[in-house]
């Protein structure tokens, strides 16, 4: 398979929770009986993939596919159901407090709502230099100003700005500031959950330049989550798809934007709104969107697939993967079904 | 001579406790039958206040201040409340961005329409929920029938926007006006609503407005664009024009922030800075701050919407 040694890598993860609320709503009566019944909302399931050093691997799809699940899984912050995630060779999706201090410094997590996940009550230094001192109780004083100082440098805040609070700036400056807080203990892989979303186009523009950037001088490895394609196509090494909890496809993002194999995919590549374009012509996916709740069998895309066949409403395709270093689970593309 | 709709010199303020603030700077536009405007520009800009002053829906501080809005030939800026009535969801419809805001929760959505339809005609109940089924039908709806008698909870994001666009649909709007359709749905789903409009534009000889920060939606779905910026229009032109050979130095710089203009993994152009808040808008040219054409005059002088060399209207004193 790949030779390098991979930064990150998780094998096989399922992520389900349990909705069923107290014990009373979990009893049914059917039949005659009462039954004891548990809602499970199936997000990830049998998600294996690895994160190579240096690269942006992004992962996309549709709302609810369990792309922040995923991060999350990773981060340490769900357990799994079942599954390993493995950093630098070494579990760590089974260890205690303590034993993921040392983790925490190298993996950092940036979200999509920089106002939410600032605290309102502390300033931008007293938000830089706790975790800073916390993980670090050595550092003097004027190491802990100096490592400040150059982090808020580096995201492009002015320092005079560090005694203000959150609310004080714009929602590009807040993303700033927390990408200041996922870099402050010198990580070497950051998760960003939707880092751009809620941004405008042209203080998005700002933060992805620094992104890479920062990524570039600090040599970071990314998991990028996010749901716009062509942010994708811009930043990404490689990029896996997600559809209900289930990876679909991944290939270098050269390779899935000029030839996407999965149907899903194609479907979803077709319909980026491009400017300048006219009226692009999009695959149509017929149905609706299953719940994660009740999984359909087989292919979980088959109800909305047009080249289904019996097969995919029996058999989980498998990922394989293909010539060009890609992963894609699909029966079609497996026997070679004509897409035209 | 007249447009169906023509906005002229609007200018709409916001009555705040600090002084009133502007958050529309005297626009122009038209729109006329079967034609499809997109209004562009980022958050804050006053694209909904746009929206909204079209048929008087702004909110409490919030007034028309100036100008005129005409819509068929009549002045219906000076419409009493009641007068709005009878064009509001009926001549001119609003799709927003939640589709909650216009569904009941606690009714199913055969009773939403059909009571629609009977609070602007006289019709019996089955008549009108033939009308209801027949709409549904036109948004493409898959099972029509069992829709009428679901609740909106028991529908996707994308279904519900159908529906929605359906309701606006029983009264034979002359206008939609869409805040946001899709900003809430995924692009598959967004792609099928747009070309859902588009397609209705053209069959029922309906004018949009599609508000938007999206201008790749805008660009696939629009015929002209009104670029705004701190409550001007800053471009104005065909959609083609405006994405393809942009004038106003801020257009320029939205079009080339988006990551589709710039080879993957390249910088990608960025306009420093961002845009002012109403209460602290600069002299002279809004944009000026963020401007690397700026020069002495736009810091004083405000520059007027005007013809271009393309054909296009923009407010910039360098770029001709
Ligand atoms: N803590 C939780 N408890 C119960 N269900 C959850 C929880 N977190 C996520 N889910 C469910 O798991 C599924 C996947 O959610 P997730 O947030 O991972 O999706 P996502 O791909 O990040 O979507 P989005 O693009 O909307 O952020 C969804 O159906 C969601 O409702
Ligand atoms: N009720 C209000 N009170 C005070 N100011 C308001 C009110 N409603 C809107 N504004 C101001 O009017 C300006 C224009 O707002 P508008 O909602 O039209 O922006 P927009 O272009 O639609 O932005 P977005 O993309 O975020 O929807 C904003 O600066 C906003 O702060
Ligand atoms: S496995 Fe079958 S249903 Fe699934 S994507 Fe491929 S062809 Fe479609
Ligand atoms: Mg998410
Ligand atoms: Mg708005």
């Amino acid at each position: 398979m790949n030779t390098k040694k991979p930064l990150v890598s998780i094998n096989n993860v399922v992520k389900h929770f349990d909705i069923s609320g107290g014990l009373l709503d979990q009893l049914s009566f059917k039949g005659g009986k009462i039954r004891y019944e548990k809602t499970t909302v199936k997000a990830v399931n049998d998600i294996s993939l690895f994160v190579n050093r240096g690269e942006t691997l992004s992962v996309v799809g549709e709302s609810g596919c369990g792309k922040s699940t995923l991060a999350r899984v990773i981060m340490g912050l769900y357990p799994p159901n079942s599954g390993q995630v493995l950093y630098d060779g070494q579990r760590i999706d089974n260890l205690s407090h303590n034993q993921w201090l040392p983790f925490r410094k190298k993996m950092q997590m940036i979200f999509q709502d920089p106002y939410a996940s600032l605290n309102p009550r502390k300033t931008v230094r007293q938000t830089l230099e706790e975790p800073l001192r916390f993980h670090n109780p050595r550092l003097t004083s004027t190491q802990v100003n100096d490592k400040i100082a150059e982090v808020v440098e580096q995201v492009g805040v002015d320092p005079v700005w560090i005694t203000r609070y959150p609310h004080e700036f714009s929602g590009g400056q807040r993303q700033r500031i927390s990408i200041a807080r996922g870099l402050i203990l010198d990580p070497e892989f950051i998760v960003a959950d939707e880092p751009v979303s809620a941004l405008d186009v042209s203080i998005q523009a700002q933060i992805l330049n620094l992104l890479m950037e920062l990524a570039e001088k600090r040599n970071l490895t990314y998991l990028f989550i996010t749901h716009d394609l062509s942010v994708v196509n811009h930043i990404s090494t490689r990029v896996a798809v997600l559809y209900l909890g289930t990876l679909c496809e991944l290939a270098c993002a050269h390779d899935l934007f000029c030839e996407p194999r999965h149907p899903y995919t194609r479907a979803l590549i077709s319909a980026i709104p491009k400017v300048g374009e006219k009226k692009a012509k999009h695959i149509r996916l017929k149905g609706e969107v299953p719940t994660p709740v009740f999984l359909p069998r087989g292919c979980v895309f088959h109800g909305r697939c047009v080249y289904a066949n019996d097969r995919c409403t029996r058999e989980v395709p498998e990922l394989m993967e293909l010539s060009n270093g890609g992963f894609v689970a699909c029966h079609a593309v497996e026997e070679n079904r004509s897409m035209e | 001579m007249s447009h169906l709709l023509e906005v002229r010199d609007l200018e709409v303020k916001f009555a705040l406790r600090s002084g009133d603030i502007t958050a529309i700077d005297g626009i122009d536009f038209t729109l006329d039958q079967g034609e499809r405007l997109g209004i562009v520009g980022e958050s804050g800009a006053g694209k909904s206040v746009t929206g909204f002053s079209i048929i008087n829906l702004i909110s409490k501080p919030g007034f028309i201040s100036r100008g005129s809005i005409y819509f068929e030939g009549n002045k219906i800026s000076d419409y009493s409340d009641s007068q709005m009535r009878t064009i509001r969801g009926n001549r001119i419809s609003m799709i927003f961005q939640d589709p909650m805001m216009t569904l009941n929760p606690v009714f199913t959505i055969g009773f939403q329409m059909i009571e629609t339809l009977r609070a602007h005609k006289k019709i019996s109940k089955s008549d009108a929920r033939a009308i209801a089924l027949e709409k549904l039908k036109k948004v493409q709806i898959p099972s029509p029938e069992e829709r009428l008698d679901q609740y909106p909870h028991e529908l996707s994001g994308g279904m519900r926007q159908r529906i929605i666009i359906a309701i606006s649909l029983l009264v034979n709007p002359a206008i939609i006006i869409a805040d946001e359709p899709t900003t809430a749905l995924d692009v598959t789903i967004q792609a099928e609503i747009m070309d859902l409009l588009q397609q209705l534009c053209e069959t029922e000889k309906m004018g949009l407005i599609l508000i938007t920060h999206d201008l790749g939606v805008v660009s696939q779905v629009t015929e002209k664009i009104a670029v705004m910026y701190a409550g001007k229009i800053i471009e104005f032109g065909p959609t083609d024009q405006v994405v393809h050979s942009p004038v106003h130095p801020y257009t320029t710089g939205l079009i080339g922030s988006i990551p589709g203009s710039t080879a993957p993994g390249e910088k990608l152009l960025q306009i420093p800075g961002m845009m002012p808040t109403l209460s602290n808008i600069p002299e002279g040219c809004a944009f000026n701050p963020r401007c690397d054409l700026c020069e002495p005059i736009c810091t004083r002088k405000t520059p007027p919407l005007e013809k271009k060399q393309n054909g296009t209207m923009a407010a910039c004193h360098i770029k001709d």
